[in-house]
């Protein structure tokens, strides 16, 4: 047992401190910016003293590290600084926007990951066949398409020709949460199907692989049926990558919500990160960035603890 | 009972029957299974439901054909030692390399294809197709299929770009980590692993807001986003291949560093790294249609896929189909891409599951 706590206490660690250096460059980047940050925000038209007057504000007198650290102190605190455009608290800003986006990704996660494991050891056992080229093709042409076409597909044949969904996933206070559901249904149906077909592709490989081991065809031969080889004997050894798997998928989620977010008027956090690019506020794209790749690296560490966890020669080293 | 149905029915069991009868056991399972199916899809969609599924098999028949046809053609044309390996590949190969080809000749000829100028505006905005405009006129008046036209040279010329640089840059450093080994291959495998340890979008979305939005900008962004990928297999390829005898005898026999790279270690890793370049390149086409549809892409005027979605949207709303068509343009892109990719990958590695 204290092996194993401590080869978990390695990859934490090295989690860690991928997110610090993650973080370093996350901050400056924006130290890149030819000339001054506050002249290019208020652009070649400020006055001097309107200059002078944000670059105060904005602490830039101060040398590069020590804001570095007074920022990243914030950021563990939850305090992200003030939003250049509208003054607004930046924690104020995400909070409520980072529970929707949590929201949404939870609710595509929860149906994807049951179906794509399902559907994976079918088309797996069914290799081969015309089936399993078929599903290959389809999965292929879902994973090949930007998730946007998905969306407005959806859209065009669910909500405009037989109005089923609402097109835009926008929330009010006070909604049910049946009424969440429904509304946030085809945001998540497009993360479904993306996500699914990843799975899918990557269970059938990782099941395929073990069957290809002796002890498979030891339990063929001894007559096993085959449905019993996969949930008895393939399955167990399964897990490792198929956690792997999901973990690597759920990550992959957070890119996709952004895309998702912005057809679907979906108030999340990849909304407002696309947003506050496009106005070039500094404050909320760092945290916003801050915030999606640490939840990146964190699904990341978890695919790697769970890859260890449930292989028994990873648990009991030599 | 309209006669559409009834012939529907009549062909699909008749053509099973025939199938069952020739002893073609998947044919079989396809047909009937498609017959079951109908029934289902019959009872709820009706006969629009049957009609779709007629109009989709007769999609995937015309495209079966094409790429057979394609195949053939290609098989012809071919030195004889290509032939060969064409034989070998699969129709959906034949499909994406038929896709790939259309797209070229679009990009490369797309002022003589196109009736109009990419910035031109020849009508009202979003003007219904009639014989002039093919499919109708964008927001601003623009036809939609000269754009699309352009849009082939603009989106996947830019892709190509950064694909061909991110290559470049991660080749070069994988075979330089390979060969000297030491600090270097250290400090390089960490800077990969930090640029991968971060979302591709999200860092594209970083470095836009920062240098902003031009051209320069998203290919060398893109391209140092993608380039890990391929630092990583050029890398572990030319690792493996390093080791080898036959490197060691040229050694001896005193050939420089260029002709190692050149003459022995390229040679004996081509099919993995051209594989890997189709992959790459799905990514990167990918990632910039994204960008491009956040509207921090390729700018306007010049016509591009992803940002013509974001243009056009408001039309889906009134169940106007054409907007999807230069999504549908990348999808069909990417998965002739992948569908080569994968032929390549399979050949390659001379895998066969089971």
């Amino acid at each position: 047992m204290g092996d194993i706590a401590r080869l978990v206490a390695k990859r934490l660690g090295l989690g860690l401190l991928t997110l610090l250096v993650v973080s370093v460059l996350i901050f400056f980047a924006v130290e890149l910016l030819p000339g001054d940050i506050a002249q290019a925000v208020l652009g070649q038209g400020a006055t001097e003293e309107n200059v002078a007057a944000l670059r105060e504000r904005m602490g830039l007198n101060k040398p590069a590290p020590v804001r570095y650290f007074e920022w990243l102190g914030g950021a563990v605190t939850g305090d992200f600084g003030v939003s250049l455009i509208s003054g607004e608290k930046v924690t104020t800003a995400i909070t409520g926007r980072f529970v929707n986006t949590l929201f949404l990704a939870t609710y595509a996660a929860v149906i994807a990951v049951p179906l794509a494991i399902i559907l994976g050891v079918i088309v797996a056992l069914l290799r081969n066949t015309i089936f399993d080229r078929v599903a290959n093709v389809m999965t292929l042409t879902s994973i090949s398409s930007p998730e946007f076409f998905l969306g407005y597909i959806l859209i065009l044949f669910l909500a405009v020709k037989n109005p089923y969904f609402p097109a835009l996933a926008s929330l009010s206070e006070g909604m049910s949460f049946g009424e969440i559901l429904h509304r946030t249904f085809l945001p998540a149906l497009t993360l479904v199907l993306v996500v699914t077909a990843h799975m899918m592709r990557m269970t059938r490989a990782a099941i395929i692989n073990l069957l290809a081991s002796p002890y498979i065809e030891m339990a063929r031969l001894k007559g096993t049926p085959p449905w019993k080889v996969i949930v008895k004997h393939a399955l167990p050894n399964a897990w490792a990558p198929i956690i792997n798997v999901v973990a690597l998928n759920i990550a992959y989620l957070i890119t996709g919500v952004v895309l998702v977010e912005v057809v679907f008027v979906y108030p999340g956090i990849g909304q407002l990160l696309v947003d506050a690019v496009s106005k070039r506020d500094f404050p909320i794209v760092q945290a916003c960035c801050l915030i999606f790749a640490a939840t990146f690296i964190l699904l990341n560490l978890a695919a790697d603890v769970g890859a260890i966890l449930t292989n028994p020669r990873l648990r009991h080293p030599k | 009972m309209s006669t559409f149905v009834i012939g529907y029915y009549a062909l699909l069991i008749a053509a099973s029957c025939l199938a069952a009868y020739f002893n073609k056991r998947t044919v079989f399972m396809l047909i009937f299974s498609l017959t079951l199916v109908s029934f289902v899809l019959g009872i709820v969609g009706g006969v629009w439901a049957l009609q779709m599924v007629t109009g989709f098999s007769a999609a995937l028949a015309l495209a079966a054909g094409t790429s057979y046809a394609f195949r053939e053609f290609l098989i012809i044309i071919a030195s004889k030692n290509l032939a060969k390996e064409l034989r070998t590949a699969p129709l959906t190969a034949a499909f994406g390399m038929f896709v790939i080809f259309t797209y070229a000749i679009a990009g490369i000829f797309a002022p003589a294809i196109a009736p109009y100028g990419e910035a031109e505006i020849v009508s009202s905005a979003f003007a219904p197709p009639d014989e002039n405009l093919l499919l109708g006129a964008d927001q601003l008046g623009r036809d939609m299929f000269s754009r699309i036209i352009f849009g082939a040279r603009n989106t996947v010329g830019l892709a190509l770009l950064a694909t061909i640089l991110a290559f470049l840059m991660g080749a070069a450093a994988g075979l330089l980590a390979a060969t000297r080994g030491g600090i270097l291959d250290q400090f390089l495998g960490r800077t990969a692993d930090v640029i991968m340890s971060v979302p591709s979008l999200i860092f594209a979305l970083l470095m836009l807001s920062i240098f902003g939005t031009n051209l320069l900008v998203i290919v060398v962004v893109v391209a140092v986003i993608y380039s890990p990928r391929v630092f990583r297999l050029t890398r572990a390829v030319a690792g493996n291949v390093v080791v080898m005898d036959y490197i060691e005898a040229a050694k001896l026999r005193g050939e420089g560093n260029w002709y190692l790279i050149r003459r022995e270690i390229l040679p004996n890793s081509t099919a993995p790294l051209i594989a890997e370049f189709g992959l790459e390149f799905c990514f990167v086409f990918l990632l910039i249609a994204g960008l491009s549809f956040l509207g921090l892409g390729i700018q306007p005027p010049t016509a591009d896929w992803g940002s013509m979605v974001r243009e056009n949207a408001t039309l889906i709303s009134f169940g106007d189909m054409t907007p999807l068509i230069p999504a549908a343009a990348i999808a069909l892109l990417t998965v002739a891409v992948n569908f080569v990719v994968d032929w390549m990958l399979f050949r390659s590695s001379g895998l066969k599951e089971q």
